[in-house]
């Protein structure tokens, strides 16, 4: 299928050279059912080394102040890159973040990040967890000095930049060659949209998908199953964390948070921006029953969304078409 | 292919040079020099010395600092006839404990006489949203906000005991690029006509500007410590943004 893709080229007939024949190049490939994205690599030439790179930062447990704690202790490939059974992120000295971690998946199409949307770009989205005193609570100056100082980090640098120089800008630049790489489209509903190998929805499936454009597209848009913007879904009268409005200052969005993706939703519980929920049916009996009368709640959710059993059943195995196998147990991603 | 690269190397140059030569015969000399910018941060007329010295702002309120840093950037400079050159990359983060910070270079100007200088005080709109950046703009300078992207284009840190945070702390962070809480503001000063910025192949000027950190608490609006003593972004930050737009600079002499 990923054939049918394009491919965005990277001419840097030097790099391409040292690629020895047998390793395949890495390449950044857009689905067809995905429109153009956000992060393009041109200001970060996608190379093998440069991903490898990235990818051994991501797992390395000693950038935390404690050196327990990697970007993937939080972010976990058989959870779709967030961390499992977690309501909210733990990180070094067992400490306890305030929000539910999200996945890591198609960031390359996201413009904002973070559950209020206040990180812009991909490449400076690390920086938060890697200095948040309950995350891996380091400071980026920390981990420059371990890294000049730690083989093989020096000559990895060399091989995917070309330069002995370690900067936090390098480190940034070749983690989200490797966190943008996180590309999530090869799930049973992508390849029945792309009329591919001949899937088709069962019959529960096909009717969640019907409930499913009825009552949750609106928000939960398709192909990423989120518009990214910001809003409230009633979760309580009178939200503990402000969200959205701790980034405008705009009392109309408080209470409001990004919508988040369900892709993978099957994988990224616990859920909602404080992971109160266990399970879908907890998910979706509160949009059933639950939706509190916020400030700033959504007016398309005024009266919630009613759903009798069976269509709760239909709408859950609709969702569980979101999962991408492929993706979560893809070896390209997976600490070796 | 290292042979051709080397012969590129010395050709490019050399046609380079040629193509300037016809130009010559036409329009004056694209002459190139240096210039200085010595920021002399100051708290009411006296040196600002951190950490130990109490000043008073507009209310009267005793205060001391500990930190103050802050970015000038995309510096322009112009010229009486309305032409205007924007210096390339200009970034600069000036740090009240960093002497070295507080001089700096500015090369590869074309030289000419300069009547007006203007610069951002902070970093413009697109880099607070760009990937990440390096040198002055380092996120490791401890001036870029990680929950919300975005460089802190003023930070002021101390104690005053009106303040009512605790440890009497004062934590004022400025930044911010979108409206209405918009901190960006820029800088701009024209140079007496009679000792312009004199630019010269010869002769590398230094312009001496008096940074005045209680800038931040007077002009628009007076801040007294027990209400206002920590903000990072949003409409405090506007307020004393708004205060320190035409305060904080002032131009005081040329050495041409
Ligand atoms: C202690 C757990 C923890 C660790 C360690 C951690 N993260 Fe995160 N990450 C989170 C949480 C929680 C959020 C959401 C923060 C928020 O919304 O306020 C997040 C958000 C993100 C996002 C934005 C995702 C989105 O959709 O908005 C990216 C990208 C990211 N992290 C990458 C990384 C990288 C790279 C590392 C390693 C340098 C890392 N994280 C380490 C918990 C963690
Ligand atoms: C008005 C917009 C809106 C509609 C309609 C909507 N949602 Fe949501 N949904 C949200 C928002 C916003 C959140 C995140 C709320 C939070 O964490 O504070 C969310 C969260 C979720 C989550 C948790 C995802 C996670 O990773 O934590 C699931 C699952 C979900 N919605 C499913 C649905 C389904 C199924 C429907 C249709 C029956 C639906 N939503 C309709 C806005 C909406």
């Amino acid at each position: 299928m990923l054939a049918l893709s394009i491919a965005l080229m990277y001419a840097c007939s030097k790099n391409e050279d040292e690629v020895s024949q047998q390793e395949t190049k890495i390449a950044f490939t857009v689905p067809s059912n995905f429109p153009a994205p956000t992060y393009n690599f041109e200001d970060n030439k996608l190379s093998n080394t440069g991903f490898a790179l990235g990818k051994k930062l991501f797992y390395d447990a000693r950038l935390s102040a404690d050196k327990s704690v990697s970007c993937g202790s939080c972010h976990q490939q058989f959870a779709a890159f967030t961390q499992l059974d977690h309501k909210v992120s733990h990180g070094v000295n067992n400490c306890q973040g305030k929000r539910n971690t999200p996945p890591l998946i198609n960031l390359a199409w996201q413009k904002a990040f973070f559950w209020d949307g206040g990180v812009k770009n991909i490449e400076t989205s690390p920086l938060n967890a890697i200095t948040d005193a309950c995350e891996m609570g380091t400071d980026i100056q920390a981990i420059v000095t371990f890294l000049k100082a730690t083989a093989p980090y020096p000559d990895m640098f060399k091989q995917a930049f070309g330069s002995t120089e370690i900067n936090s800008q390098l480190i940034l630049k070749s983690i989200t060659q490797f966190t943008a790489m996180l590309v999530s489209a090869n799930s049973k509903y992508d390849q029945v949209m792309r009329k591919e190998n001949g899937a088709v929805f069962t019959t529960a499936e096909q009717a969640g998908y019907t409930l499913f454009k009825e009552k949750c597209s609106s928000c939960h848009a398709e192909p990423f199953f989120t518009d990214f913007s910001y809003r409230s879904n009633g979760l309580d009268l009178l939200s503990a964390d402000e969200g959205r409005s701790h980034i405008t200052s705009v009392q109309t969005d408080f209470g409001k948070f990004r919508v988040p993706t369900l892709r993978n939703i099957e994988y990224t519980s616990p859920y909602m921006h404080d992971g109160r929920f266990y399970s879908l049916d907890e998910v979706l009996n509160h949009y059933d029953s639950g939706v509190k009368a916020a400030e700033n709640l959504d007016a398309s959710l005024k009266n919630g969304i009613p759903l009798n059993s069976s269509q709760k059943e239909q709408i859950k195995a609709f969702l569980k078409t979101l999962t991408d196998h492929e993706f979560i147990k893809n070896t390209l991603f997976s600490e070796s | 292919m290292k042979i051709t690269t080397y012969l590129l190397a010395l050709l490019c140059p050399a046609l380079l040079l040629t193509s300037c030569k016809k130009n010559n015969n036409e329009t004056t000399p694209e002459t190139k020099s240096t210039f200085t910018i010595e920021f002399d941060n100051q708290v009411n007329g006296s040196p600002l010395t951190l950490n130990t010295t109490t000043y008073k702002n507009a209310k009267g309120e005793d205060f001391k600092i500990n930190v103050f840093k802050y970015y000038v950037s995309n510096i322009k400079l112009s010229k009486a006839d309305g032409s205007s050159y924007l210096i390339p990359e200009s970034y600069f983060l000036i740090d009240a404990s960093k002497t070295e910070s507080t001089n700096i270079t500015l090369k590869d100007v074309p030289t000419g006489d300069y009547t007006k200088i203007e610069y951002t005080i902070g970093v413009d709109y697109a880099r607070n949203f760009a990937g990440a950046q390096t040198g002055a703009l380092d996120p490791a300078n401890g001036m870029f906000w990680t929950w919300n992207s975005g460089y802190i284009f003023v930070k002021l840190e101390g104690s005053s005991p009106q303040s009512t945070a605790a440890n009497n702390a004062l934590t004022f962070h400025i930044g911010g690029v979108v409206d209405p809480n918009n901190t960006i503001r820029t800088f701009a000063t024209e140079i007496n006509a009679t000792n312009p910025l004199r630019i010269r192949t010869d002769g590398k000027p230094n312009m001496h500007f008096i940074v005045n950190a209680a800038a931040l608490f007077t002009g628009k609006t007076d801040v007294s410590f027990a209400t206002l003593n920590f903000t990072m972004g949003g409409p405090n930050s506007v307020i004393v943004a708004n205060n320190y737009a035409n305060g904080l600079f002032r131009l005081d002499h040329i050495h041409n």
